[in-house]
């Protein structure tokens, strides 16, 4: 087995454990490239068809390629597609600054959806290369009651063995488990195994008059990078030579020291 | 905006990316661990645009020097602290190798954050701080690592700029922990001195240690090797579930060691139901002739078998010549990292592969002290202990001893819904259908099962001779009991009737009477076969449930041969004038003629004793033994003339 095969192979298994461990999950859906990767790994874990819903959690403000490209996959992967909107920007913290303050709709957003469907487990695409915090992720991560991450205090993951509990009375108070299947894979492992696969995927991420996105999240606190792949032959080549992180396009994560802390703390992805 | 840099293809599509080389880092808090890793990314070119900057901009903001530990440790209280709380993971690349750094809290209060870090590693880096030496949370990590099956372990003599660069001092140091790592059994791979602070020795030599020839850490990271698969060992297909979401029943799960093919004949344990793989599925679907045929382990897998049988999240496939334990007690060595003590008597939820069962500590054998390696006898085990515990299952599952099957010989303790502890199985106990009490424990012979074989020349094992009356069955068994004693066996003769005259007096031929019988009879071949005697047990047995139930008391020990000859052979051979009687009508119930007789579905051997002589059967029989490695092919040539 070579590298992508590992991590197919860990990825496979981590999403058999939800399903057959959990109650009611769902699988956050950003069209992006890495959460098109996990949906194309629930497809081999489960035999072709998700037997779970994928959820767009959706801020309005995400590009219209991006929306384009969920019509057309909701259908052809036959998913089971719920859509929720996050709540206007009036309602989040004002003390966070305002890329930060953007990303909290998204937060809050989840919390509504959780409230509303009464998930236990979240399926969620992050990765432990993209953020320092991120790094210290779990595969199974509990979220307290109002959805916390309690970093300080995780629970032990070992052997492939997960803690796979919600209390149930808490499950009402929105307590879940965050399930992070592709958190050993990198930016680099995503584009290796699109490529090995064929998975389809939005055209900005590939150049356009000498700029490409690398990450795509809200359109307004999003940032191009400099770049003349069209392929993702091209897109690998770049990625081996380059020092700038991936996320370097997105505003929220410089604003201070500690936003993305605060806001991962509160429930953020 | 700057231009964007031209582009250096690389010669063609990469292949198949190497397996990763994943290395924690542990070793006492302080001693360095995250400076040295924040130096390693640096110096191996690996570290991202702007992070220098970044770590500089945050170390001047909070009044600090240059502080590489704010790499990893990203969480405002790791910084504010200046401490690891939870484990971290990093890539990067040396010129050979792609690998996964892990860091390490160093803390006591953190060990279970330690764990989790140090389970996924192929190889350790192992921080002893130079001016502290030794501490004891270097050995309670060294001996966890070991625990953990981490056994390429580097340590590193870190902060040698505050010794002077004294070589005494490191060889000092280099004693004293060798010498602890190989009273465990561990054979470190170096012991590197350095200094992270100037990055002298981790890839650069530096000019302060010119008395130091063996590798630098980028160089020792280059020589260790990722974990290799399971291939080579028995096939354990652990179960996560069972699909149905089209026309097709779906077995899914994981190749845990071995390897699956289309055809194999599995046995499902606990359950003991039987089954061929009929197919292996994958999405997307494969094209005509492209599907696959076999399965390597680390592989997930979906299997279709050739017959419906009920078999459930938790089970292990296997091989029915090599098949797991069946567990109702098992003896283990473990870490407790609960907040409460457990005692003898405490329930808990035994995690092992896809299997959970709710387990109470049977007896607590010792507490080990991970600082001198002593044992000593405990009531009681704390947070952050080892020990050596016997559990009690509430019901049985299947599970290897670690040393032979590290992936379905280590388990984790579940209490209230979070994972506490974890351990390695050192034996285990199959038992009957009943449930061992908590008082119970059973005691291991005194025999090891290598030195009865050099005495014997095999294994024991219990051969199951099942027939029609007079088909031949002690016919054979005797034979076959000459013949092994002749080459310096064990062999012991447990025939039916024979029995019935003594242990089994008081039973008769009811359905009920029939199947104590046999559970008896079992029972008593398995404890032979386990002091490694070869039973040969010859029982018409007529019932494939009986059977089945002496084949999951005989587990790995059970061979079953059917003695098959026709009816009519049998009444013609009529030794003890039963079928006379039977026809007559004398005697009712009688199997062939006035009962019926369950044909074995799957024996490991048949003989048809109409046209087979007894020295072509023995010698069959004996083929079959060297077959299942019980009789060693190679001793001494047999006599088959009787």
């Amino acid at each position: 087995m070579d590298r992508l095969d590992e991590l197919e192979a860990q990825s496979i298994y981590v999403l058999r454990e939800a399903f057959a461990k959990l109650d009611k999950i769902a699988l956050l859906w950003s069209l992006g490239k890495d959460s098109n990767v996990m949906i194309w790994l629930a497809r081999k874990a489960f035999f072709g068809r998700l037997p779970f819903p994928a959820m767009h959690v959706d801020t309005g403000k995400k590009f219209k390629e991006m929306y384009a490209f969920r019509e057309r996959y909701a259908k052809e992967w036959g998913l089971n597609l719920i859509l929720e909107d996050c709540p206007p920007i009036e309602a989040v913290d004002p003390s966070l600054p305002p890329a930060a303050r953007s990303a909290a709709r998204k937060t809050e957003g989840l919390k509504l959806a959780l409230e509303k469907h009464g998930f236990d487990g979240l399926i969620a695409g992050i990765r432990r290369d993209e953020e320092a915090t991120r790094a210290k992720e779990r595969f199974f991560s509990p979220r307290g009651v109002t959805g916390d991450w309690n970093v300080k205090d995780q629970p032990p993951e070992l052997w492939d063995q997960f803690n796979t509990t919600v209390p149930p009375q808490d499950r009402k108070r929105g307590a879940h488990l965050r399930i992070h299947p592709i958190l050993q894979w990198t930016e680099i492992d995503i584009w290796a195994y699109t490529r090995r696969e064929g998975i389809p995927l939005i055209p900005l991420y590939f150049a356009n008059k000498g700029l490409r996105y690398r990450s795509l999240g809200d359109e307004d606190i999003t940032r191009p990078v400099a770049s003349r792949a069209t392929t993702v032959d091209e897109i690998i080549a770049e990625l081996r030579h380059t020092k700038v992180p991936e996320r370097s396009g997105r505003l929220l994560d410089h604003e201070t020291e500690d936003a993305f802390e605060r806001l991962r703390t509160a429930g953020y992805l | 905006m700057n231009a964007a840099p031209a582009l250096k293809l690389e010669p063609a599509v990469e292949t198949a990316a190497p397996a990763l080389l994943r290395i924690v880092i542990v070793g006492h808090v302080d001693h360095g661990k995250s400076t040295l890793i924040g130096r390693l990314i640096h110096d191996t070119g690996s570290l991202p645009d702007g992070k220098l900057e970044a770590i500089r901009a945050i170390s001047e903001r909070r009044g600090m020097p240059f502080e590489w530990s704010f790499l990893l440790d990203a969480l405002q209280a790791e910084r504010d602290q200046g401490i690891t709380i939870d484990t971290s993971q990093i890539r990067f690349q040396t010129a050979h190798r792609d690998v996964v750094l892990i860091d390490a809290p160093g803390h006591v209060e953190f060990l279970r954050n330690m764990v989790t870090g140090a389970a996924q590693a192929d190889a350790a880096l192992l921080v002893i701080d130079a001016a502290e030496g030794v501490r004891e949370q270097s050995r309670r990590h060294g001996f966890l690592l070991h625990l953990l099956g981490v056994d390429q372990v580097t340590v590193i003599v870190n902060k040698m700029d505050k010794v002077g660069h004294s070589a005494e001092v490191f060889e000092r140091i280099e004693t004293e922990f060798r010498g602890y790592l190989e009273n465990l059994g561990v054979k470190p791979r170096a012991f590197i001195p350095v200094a992270a602070r100037d990055g002298d020795m981790i890839h650069g030599r530096g000019t302060a240690m010119g008395w130091y020839t063996g590798p630098t850490v980028v160089e020792a990271i280059d020589a260790c090797e990722p974990a290799r698969p399971l291939d080579a060992m028995a096939l354990r297909l652990a179960v996560q579930d069972i699909y149905k979401f089209d026309d097709r029943r779906i077995i899914a799960g994981r190749v845990e060691s071995g390897r699956v093919s289309v055809g194999d004949g599995l046995v499902f344990l606990p359950s003991g139901k039987l089954a061929e793989v009929r197919s292996i599925e994958s999405w997307p679907q494969p094209s005509a002739g492209q599907e696959v045929e076999a399965l390597d382990a680390g592989r997930p897998f979906g299997i279709t078998l050739d017959r419906e049988i009920f078999i459930e999240r938790g089970e292990i496939g296997a091989l029915r010549l090599a098949r797991p334990s069946l567990a109702h007690v098992l003896k283990t060595r473990l870490f407790w990292l609960g907040e409460e003590p457990i005692t003898i008597g405490s329930k808990l939820t035994l995690k092992l592969a896809t299997a959970e069962v709710p387990a109470s500590i049977a007896s607590i054998e010792a507490v080990v002290d991970t600082g001198s390696l002593a044992e000593s006898p405990a009531s009681r085990i704390e947070r952050n202990q080892v020990a050596d515990v016997s559990f009690s299952l509430s019901r049985p599952i299947a599970a290897d001893p670690h040393a032979q099957n590290p992936r379905t010989g280590r388990f984790v303790l579940d209490q209230g819904g979070r994972i506490c502890g974890g351990g390695v199985v050192l034996q285990t106990f199959e038992g009957s259908k009943r449930r061992a009490s908590p008082n119970v424990t059973p005691v291991a012979s005194a025999i090891t099962e290598a030195e009865r074989i050099a005495r014997t020349g095999h294994r024991g094992a219990v051969v199951w001779l099942t027939g029609l009356p007079s088909s031949g069955k002690s016919t054979v068994g005797r034979a076959l009991e000459r013949v092994l004693f002749d080459r310096g066996g064990h062999p012991v003769l447990l025939d039916g009737d024979t029995l019935r005259t003594g242990i089994n007096g008081d039973l008769g031929f009811s359905k009920e009477d029939r199947s104590e019988n046999i559970r008896r009879t079992a029972e008593l071949a398995v404890f032979l076969a386990r002091q490694g005697q070869i039973a040969i047990v010859a029982l018409v047995s007529p019932s494939a449930g009986d059977r089945a139930v002496a084949r999951e008391i005989g587990g790995a020990h059970f061979f079953e041969v059917h003695i098959k000859a026709s009816v009519d052979t049998c009444a013609a051979r009529d030794p003890k004038g039963l079928y006379a009687k039977a026809l007559a009508g004398e005697i009712k119930g009688f199997t062939g003629v006035s009962a019926p007789y369950d044909v074995p579905e799957h024996p490991e051997l048949v003989l048809e004793t109409d046209r087979l002589s007894v020295a072509e059967s023995v010698k069959r029989l004996t083929a079959g033994l060297e077959e299942r490695e019980v009789l060693d092919a190679n001793a001494h040539t047999l006599d088959f003339s009787i």
